[in-house]
């Protein structure tokens, strides 16, 4: 019994820092949406959010542009997840590598020298701001599309592809009825690795000169504004949505960022 | 179908994707060595950014200060995560069910919300100053730490189970045990933790803009920062930052790449 008891007693300090770290801020991001700044307990600030028409073309706006973000990373990321992992390459691992790389570069001086190159060709960038953010978003977030469908097509069993061919269907059928099906879960791993960043990181925006808020740009003025508890409701209202997405994706863990690492 | 058709198509998406990935930061590294103020203008070879870039103080502090927020916060990630996921692998069902649960809360959750809670836990509700730099190292930690854990706990469910029992009626203590039995097993889950760890931290720009005391910058804080202003001087350093930067991680890159295909080679042989 005592030899149990100092393998499990190591876990101690982590589950004591889970509870500090964070379990305690979700408690205390719950109580302070619900507060106002005498301590009372209020709903104003969940009225305020949902009967204010800007918060809430905020909240559609963030929508708008994580769903075409969403839609342009999988239109690129799929046909080269689908082309390194069902082609033969000579250099394969080296090949993926090169297309994670960029993750590994800090995000705002990717988008930098991003920013240099659009200003190039557009002029002046506030002329297409929403382009531009989806551009943005695309480019910072790509890597994290390719990664997860990779990652399925590469483990899909081969034998089915052929015994769909022995069976008749041509390439194109077998595409639709095996490969794509198949690959499925791996296309709704990276939707969710895309999708909540894009509603929330706002950096690439403000980068981008674009000036239209998205969810994290509300966190962010509520925080320079020194507001915690309007901070709070909309980090709540975030929490919400980030919830129901991930019991609607069951979001696996081996394919989250974790796997961002070879 | 693999080897026989034609490659043109597939090779071709794959270049298209590569250069729409790499044009802006391969033509900001050639902009890096001349004296040009914009990208497009023309210029003479120069490689005064670089020497800027290491003789401005402010940039200096600013690239030291984020190698040493990463390389600290992920030591201290990399040793709660670890002992965390042996802890909790060996423990009861429900306590492993409540560390998988809440290391999964910062894994998912958006980092702008991750960041903001621990500013109003530490800074609002306890007080607990910035400039002590305590929000921001624990910051770091709990966005780093729940990757540790899942890097590590996999290798701790392909272990054989019996290794460490067999270490034990052998006469070791369960320290020694572990020490040499189970920390080897696990080392490759603990480097990429810590690896993750880093590259986490040196990434991170909504952590550390909410917890970080005034006077100090991550180089994300400085880069947006910095354009938002239009210094042209500091502009052009940090193009060279960028070059730096993504020099350091392809090397890296095909270090660790060349060093695991040694390996398998090696394996191979001994295999043959």
């Amino acid at each position: 019994m005592k030899l149990q008891f100092s393998r499990k007693t190591l876990g101690i300090p982590y589950g004591i820092f889970l509870i500090l770290f964070v379990v305690a801020p979700l408690v205390v991001i719950v109580s302070y949406a619900f507060t106002n700044g005498t301590g009372r307990f209020t709903l104003s600030n969940l009225t305020g959010f949902f009967a204010d028409p800007n918060t809430l073309g905020t909240l559609l706006y963030s929508f708008v542009l994580a769903f075409v973000t969403t839609c342009v990373c999988l239109l690129i990321a799929y046909p080269v997840a689908y082309v390194l992992a069902r082609f033969h390459w000579k250099r394969r691992s080296v090949l993926l590598m090169i297309f994670i790389m960029p993750m590994w570069i800090n995000f705002t001086l990717r988008i930098t020298a991003l920013k240099e190159i659009l200003t190039l060709i557009e002029g002046n960038l506030a002329f297409h701001p929403f382009l531009n953010s989806v551009i943005g978003m695309t480019y910072d977030f790509l890597p994290f599309m390719i990664l997860p469908i990779y990652n399925t097509l590469e483990k899909l069993d081969g034998s089915l592809l052929e015994a769909a061919a022995d069976l008749g269907a041509d390439s194109v059928q077998a595409f639709l009825k095996v490969t794509l099906p198949l690959s499925v879960p791996g296309i709704v791993s990276g939707i969710s690795m895309v999708f909540l960043p894009a509603m929330t990181n706002y950096v690439v925006l403000d980068m981008l000169y674009n000036s239209t808020y998205i969810m994290g740009s509300l966190i962010g003025s509520y925080f320079s504004a020194y507001d915690w508890h309007g901070g709070s409701m909309i980090a709540l209202v975030l929490l919400v949505i980030i919830c129901l997405f991930t019991l609607l994706t069951g979001r696996d863990e081996e394919n989250a960022r974790g796997g961002a690492l070879l | 179908m693999k080897n026989g058709k034609n490659r043109a198509l597939p090779a071709a998406i794959l270049i298209l994707v590569l250069i729409l990935l790499y044009a802006p930061i391969l033509i900001l590294a050639v902009y890096s060595f001349t004296d040009a103020a914009n990208i497009g203008a023309g210029g003479s070879f120069s490689v005064a950014n670089y020497v800027k870039l290491f003789t401005t103080e402010d940039l200096r502090a600013m690239i030291f200060g984020t190698l040493l927020l990463a390389l600290g916060s992920a030591i201290l990630a990399t040793l709660l995560g670890t002992a965390g996921a042996i802890g909790s692998f060996y423990s009861r069902k429900g306590t492993q069910t409540f560390f998988q649960t809440v290391n999964q809360v910062p894994v998912v959750n958006a980092d702008v919300v991750t960041g903001f809670s621990i500013c109003i836990l530490l800074v609002v509700v306890f007080g607990i100053s910035k400039d002590t730099f305590l929000p921001l190292v624990l910051g770091h930690v709990t966005l780093s730490a729940p990757f540790v854990y899942l890097s590590v706990l996999p290798k701790l469910k392909q272990m054989d189970p019996a290794l460490y029992e067999a270490a034990l009626d052998l006469g070791a203590t369960p320290g020694y045990a572990l020490r040499k039995v189970i920390l080897p097993q696990i080392f490759s889950g603990i480097v990429s933790g810590f690896a993750l760890a880093v590259t986490l931290s040196l990434d991170d720009y909504f952590v550390a803009t909410y917890t970080k005391p005034a006077t100090f910058d991550t180089i994300s804080t400085y880069v947006v920062n910095a354009t938002r202003g239009s210094q042209t001087e500091i502009k052009t350093a940090l193009w060279a930052l960028s070059t730096l930067i993504f020099l350091v991680v392809l090397a890296i890159a095909l270090g660790s790449n060349l060093r695991k295909q040694e390996g398998s080679g090696r394996k191979g042989e001994r295999e043959a």
